[in-house]
């Protein structure tokens, strides 16, 4: 009886020691899902079909609208910090993309959010790559090695390039022209990361900020950014463009 | 009964020489085939696949892809048009070569031996890692002119590659970072440190006078650019060169957008120079004797010239030859005919 009961003892401690028993036990991981919302200022972004206006009263819209988003960090009030390594492909025409979810979050209340817009030099340099750093998505250039951090294309009848068609092509990594950027957002009200649940972030993006503030941005005087020349005036520009939207 | 024997061993000499001709046909890669093996004196690459590892199945892929027109938007080029392997993978006899639709490229085929020591690649050094470097002539419209994803699409319908990408790398789909390291296992493998003047120096073969006095002059006038072993510093360097106006080619200039660097060209190794020929990164050379002529009188000091040069002087006629015999010690025949490197589709 009594080496039963040792037996029977011994299975429960073999069974409570058990890689998955103790992933269930201890595990405290969430989800957070972040939602990335296009719009040019007020109005919501539609591809082609709209038109919108700079500060100068030019009427533009716009054809294309990516941006690689990287670095996230999520903060606790006492300083303990979430990362994720993953880079993440943020592009208006592809729905699916424009929602992020980060997994295996310590549950807890967070009460900021950051992110690069772009891709730090190390991925740069790291020849190459699958998933949203892909050389095939389009946001690499061959002959300069280095990604394209933000995409935004469209036509102005101001443009007096060909077609009126206007076209930003942000990147570089470099000093002295790094266009890495670095956004940091502050909740309002913490955000809880239960377990096993997934939390909802809504971030508004205003496509509108790649144009203005500090420097506005005239379609007749600089409808061409392809590479590291005057890519940190309009990197500088946008990196206000994302808010908390409650 | 002695005849019979004869017989019985000529025919099984025959046998033996035909299974070793099918073997060296059959483009057979071992595992010792693809290790890494780092010639003495040679410092530590810069390349060095931790996250690419090199395996037989990784460089057949690479191999049979280096070799295929399918990476050209209409199959016509593949990357053996323009970087054969008789010359050191340079472009045999063409100053500049010519790409899709007969388009013709504005910089010298450089050879491909000894990648992973490089730095950066491309003439202006634009590109930093060796596994991107292909993208650049696949998708640039004067070369194949095709684009990375449609590359990857057609692979994707190919079931010969299919199962090829499988076999290298596992799990993975036949996607563009596969490709890409493939290639890099292909050409980052392509070596070359057994010329004569490996063999000198690892005193295993002895020159000639002229060799050695050449190889002295060589050391005192041209080492301050093409260091030993690699024959190079991999630094990007003004040698005195009248810009060709029809090319407009600003070298590193346009990568750094500093005026300095303008007309400034990453210094070439030297290694199987005699193979190489046109030299310069224009071709505009089609003999040493015409490098070494420009390099001893008619430079052109222009406020980017490098002040290296300056120290090369005037050559004698003798000198000159001097220095290109030791030149031509640089040849690596091993490596030249280095089987595992021969076009996998041929018959």
């Amino acid at each position: 009886m009594r080496n039963q009961f040792q037996l029977l003892l011994g299975l429960f401690i073999l069974f409570t020691l058990s890689p998955k028993f103790l992933n269930a036990q201890h595990s405290s991981k969430g989800m957070l899902s972040i939602a990335f919302n296009h719009y040019v200022d007020s109005l919501i972004l539609n591809l082609d079909s709209t038109i919108y206006k700079n500060k100068f009263g030019q009427p533009f819209s716009i054809s294309i609208f990516k941006y690689y988003i990287g670095n996230v960090h999520l903060k606790k009030s006492n300083g303990k910090e979430y990362v994720s390594s993953d880079y993440f492909l943020i592009n208006e025409e592809e729905k699916n993309s424009k929602i992020i979810i980060l997994k295996n979050i310590p549950q807890g209340e967070y009460t900021s959010v950051s992110f690069i817009i772009g891709v730090d030099s190390i991925h740069n340099c790291s020849g190459a790559q699958s998933g949203a750093l892909d050389e095939t998505n389009g946001m690499f250039w061959a002959w300069n090695s280095g990604y394209i951090f933000l995409k935004l294309e469209g036509k102005s009848s101001f443009s007096k390039s060909s077609g009126n068609n206007f076209e930003y092509h942000i990147g570089g990594f470099k000093f002295p022209e790094n266009s890495i950027r670095t956004v940091s957002l502050k909740y309002e009200q913490p955000l809880l990361i239960e377990n096993d649940k997934i939390a909802l972030l809504n971030i508004k993006v205003n496509a509108a900020e790649i144009l203005k503030n500090p420097t506005n941005i005239d379609f007749r005087i600089l409808s061409t950014v392809t590479d590291n020349k005057n890519a940190s005036i309009i990197a500088d520009n946008y990196k206000d463009m994302f808010t908390i939207q409650k | 009964m002695k005849n019979r024997l004869n017989v019985f061993f000529l025919i099984f000499g025959c046998i033996l020489l035909i299974s070793f001709i099918q073997k060296l046909d059959d483009h057979k890669i071992s595992k010792k085939n693809v290790e890494l093996i780092i010639p003495k004196g040679f410092p530590k690459p810069n390349y060095d696949f931790t996250t690419n590892k090199l395996t037989p199945d990784g460089f057949v892929l690479g191999r049979k892809l280096f070799y295929d027109p399918i990476l050209s938007k209409d199959s016509s080029i593949s990357c053996q048009s323009c970087h054969q392997r008789v010359a050191a993978f340079a472009h045999i006899d063409h100053a500049l070569s010519h790409g899709f639709d007969g388009k013709i490229g504005t910089r010298n085929v450089p050879a491909l031996q000894n990648l992973i020591w490089k730095d950066a690649y491309m003439a202006d050094g634009g590109v930093n890692n060796l596994e991107v470097q292909p993208i650049n002539p696949i998708t640039n419209p004067i070369e194949m002119n095709e684009s990375l994803a449609h590359v990857i699409s057609k692979l994707k319908q190919n079931k010969e590659y299919v199962i090829l990408f499988k076999k290298a790398f596992k799990d993975n789909v036949v996607n563009s970072e596969c490709l890409l390291k493939a290639l890099a296992q292909f050409t980052g493998l392509m070596i070359s440190a057994n010329s004569r003047y490996d063999k000198y120096v690892a005193k295993k073969d002895t020159f000639s006078l002229q060799e050695i006095n050449g190889l002295k002059l060589f050391r005192a006038k041209c080492e301050g650019c093409h260091k030993e072993p690699l024959f190079t510093d991999n630094s990007y360097r003004n040698n005195g060169l009248n810009p060709d106006s029809s090319l407009n080619d600003t070298g590193r200039g346009k990568i750094t957008k500093t005026e300095t660097d303008n007309y400034k060209f990453k210094v070439p190794s030297l290694r199987n120079i005699e193979v190489t020929f046109p030299y310069m990164h224009d071709g505009r050379y089609r003999k040493l004797k015409d490098v070494l002529i420009h390099y001893s009188t008619s430079l052109n000091h222009n406020s980017t010239a490098d002040e290296e040069i300056n120290k090369i002087g005037e050559l004698s006629d003798k000198e000159r030859k001097d220095i290109i015999a030791f030149l031509l010690t640089l040849t690596d025949k091993e490596f030249l005919n280095d089987r595992r490197f021969i076009n996998p589709n041929k018959r």
